[in-house]
């Protein structure tokens, strides 16, 4: 299974921060991770009148536009992501599905200066690996250490290890395997 | 756990909005569904039971107020949040009246819905566990089929535990309707003859000599009809208990009969000469004033006193109304259980009424009320219409000027019901509460005839 990560976001790709959430991806959830490179972007994903991006709308367009081997794809971008029910997002991700995007934008500090660029990669390596593990299927989960849990500020954020906990492996493990059985 | 078990639905005319928020709510693992207008809202909220509505406020046809209200009566423990796309103070306070948990404005900051959604479900999962805990609280309040948790009625149990583990006899005294036959079985129950036989014998509505026969037996051709030999409750009850409901009810001649199976322990057949010895342990009940009975001569004192030896005086339930919350839950699940249906509970306006109410028929008359509501009331919680109870009635009692005493009001209700149900005495019985013995005994006493007209016959045979 190929999961593709692809810089989506107005700056220009950071090859280092694409590398490591690769590795921490193949680490994590024992697959191949690729970084793409792909140039185009989503284009009609702004809201003019919410000034923001609609994630719903870049996970439609990352499942047009994916590169076909990619079996999962999650965009990474810079830019601010909501959904229209919700005044913004950290990502978002179809359960159990292909398609997953997170955004940096609110990673930064609530005052919206740019932390330690050690603590942005930490959380958005976090919220990648989150999204992530929603499109293989994974629930939130109630340890709050766990990446899988909810969360919906930066305090919960940094509470969170880039690992999933024993029970969310298990039941990873559980569904990699009925995968596998499904597929054979 | 409690995440499986909540269950929200999602009511909003935009497509947008009900799929953003039940894709954002699945994640957490509870089970959503989503409807598009109040019609189909109000609909699913009657047949289906939720843990959380997040209902929009301005959707055409049926708006969320309506369908709020609506849910307030058909499901009142279900948290429900209004949706609004701009909070106005009057729109706030509206929800809020009617009962919405809180208001949400559109867009919502996902820290704001988060944390409201956990808090419900927090709050749900204690309720729960109140509930579980209620229920093993509520087995304390047990006495076999009985329940209560009143001082009165608890003293009733401990006296009864007590005197079950003796083979004294039993008085048991208390209106119709109190549980007298449940409080013997109860004793039956918890005493060393449990694997006894439990035999009950009403001792009202028979002629003398058919009581006669049905307590002692009878030898073949003791009398026309005699054809074959047969066995009375009291050899029935051999080895066990025999419960004499209505004992105040029995005739000069009975009353010396059993004074004397009593006293002997042996009796003979009714034609017979073989005297018959049997093991039994006597529950008398009656819903009459014995001492009274006894001071005006129309009932034996050494009788009385042979079966007074443990009185028990099981109170009415107007004087244990603190019971009545515990007995409509209990009773809820027992009917429910036997009728396939689960109702949630009664609304508050429903207690209220239920609360008010002078039961004149006793728990009885209240399992009845409540196997009606059930039957009628077409949402999970019982309505104050449904119980069918008519808010305190203001009783025409003709010829008299002054207040009526309660007798009067009693024999001019029963004359009523009578004509109500054209003389039929179960329909009759079953609209007052009391059981059919109980209702011949008030003819009796008022000289009514089945019809509620008043007895010429200066002696009846009913």
């Amino acid at each position: 299974m190929d999961v593709y990560l692809w810089w989506i976001g107005g700056a220009e790709a950071d090859h280092e921060l694409l590398g490591t959430l690769r590795r921490q991806t193949e680490h994590v959830f024992h697959v191949t991770a690729r970084a793409w490179l792909g140039h185009h972007r989503p284009a009609d994903a702004f809201d003019d009148r919410r000034q923001q991006h609609s994630s719903t709308r870049i996970l439609k367009w990352l499942l047009e536009s994916r590169p076909t081997p990619a079996a999962k794809i999650i965009g990474i971008t810079d830019v601010d992501l909501f959904i229209p029910i919700l005044t913004f997002v950290y990502g978002e991700a179809q359960l159990g599905g292909t398609a997953a995007v997170v955004s940096t934008a609110r990673l930064l500090s609530d005052n919206g200066f740019r932390p330690d660029p050690n603590l942005l990669m930490s959380r958005l390596e976090k919220e990648c690996l989150h999204e992530l593990g929603h499109t293989f299927g994974l629930l939130h989960c109630p340890v709050p250490t766990c990446v899988m849990a909810r969360s919906v500020n930066l305090v919960q954020v940094d509470a969170k290890d880039p690992a999933l906990c024993h029970d969310c492996q298990t039941r990873y493990a559980e569904i990699r395997k009925q995968g596998h059985a499904h597929h054979e | 756990m409690s995440r499986e078990r909540t269950r929200i639905l999602i009511v909003d005319d935009e497509e947008i909005v009900r799929e953003s928020l039940s894709a954002w709510l699945e994640k957490d693992g509870y089970t959503l569904a989503t409807v598009p207008d109040g019609e189909t809202a109000v609909d699913r909220i009657r047949k289906e039971r939720w843990s959380i509505l997040l209902v929009d406020l301005k959707m055409p046809g049926i708006d969320g107020l309506q369908v709020l209200e609506e849910a307030k009566k058909a499901q009142p423990d279900a948290a429900a949040v209004i949706m609004t796309a701009y909070a106005t103070v009057d729109t706030a306070v509206a929800a809020m009246k009617i009962g919405a948990y809180d208001y949400l404005v559109k867009p919502f900051d996902p820290e704001e819905l988060s944390l409201m959604i956990q808090k419900i479900v927090t709050q749900q999962s204690l309720v729960r566990e109140n509930v579980l805990l209620r229920k093993v609280l509520k087995r304390e309040y047990h006495f076999r089929d009985l329940i209560s948790k009143s001082p009165a009625m608890q003293a009733v149990f401990d006296l009864a535990r007590t005197a079950a583990r003796s083979n004294s006899t039993i008085l048991i005294l208390g209106e119709s309707g109190t549980g007298k036959e449940l409080l013997a079985r109860a004793i039956h129950a918890e005493s060393p003859r449990s694997h006894g036989p439990f035999v009950a014998m009403s001792c009202a509505a028979l002629t003398e000599t058919l009581l006669e026969s049905e307590l002692f037996g009878h030898e073949k051709g003791a009398f026309t009809g005699a054809v074959t030999r047969r066995k009375g409750k009291f050899e029935m009850a051999d080895g066990g208990t025999l419960f004499l409901d209505e004992i105040g009810d029995i005739t000069a001649k009975l009353q010396l009969d059993l004074l004397r199976v009593l006293e002997d322990r042996q009796f003979f057949r009714v034609g017979g000469s073989e005297s018959i010895h049997v093991d039994v342990r006597i529950i008398a009940a009656t819903n009459r004033d014995l001492p009274k009975a006894v001071a005006d001569g129309s009932f034996r004192e050494d009788l009385f006193y042979r079966l007074n030896v443990i009185p028990v005086h099981l109170p009415p339930l107007r004087d244990r109304l603190e019971d009545m919350p515990l007995l409509v839950e209990h009773f809820l699940e027992q009917l429910g259980a036997e009728m396939n249906r689960h109702v949630d509970g009664v609304a508050t306006d429903a207690m209220g009424l239920l609360m008010a109410h002078t039961w004149p028929g006793n728990v009885r008359e209240l399992r009845n009320i409540l196997e009606r509501a059930m039957v009628v009331a077409t949402g999970h919680v019982i309505q104050a219409l449904d119980l069918g109870l008519r808010r305190p009635p203001c009783i025409d009692v003709p010829g008299t000027g002054t207040m009526a005493s309660l007798e009067e009001v009693e024999r001019h209700h029963i004359v009523r019901v009578l004509q109500d149900s054209g003389g039929n005495i179960s329909l009759a019985a079953r609209t007052l509460g009391i059981d059919r013995a109980t209702l011949y005994n008030k003819l009796r006493k008022y000289q009514l005839r089945k019809d509620g007209e008043t007895e010429t016959e200066p002696e009846e045979t009913m």
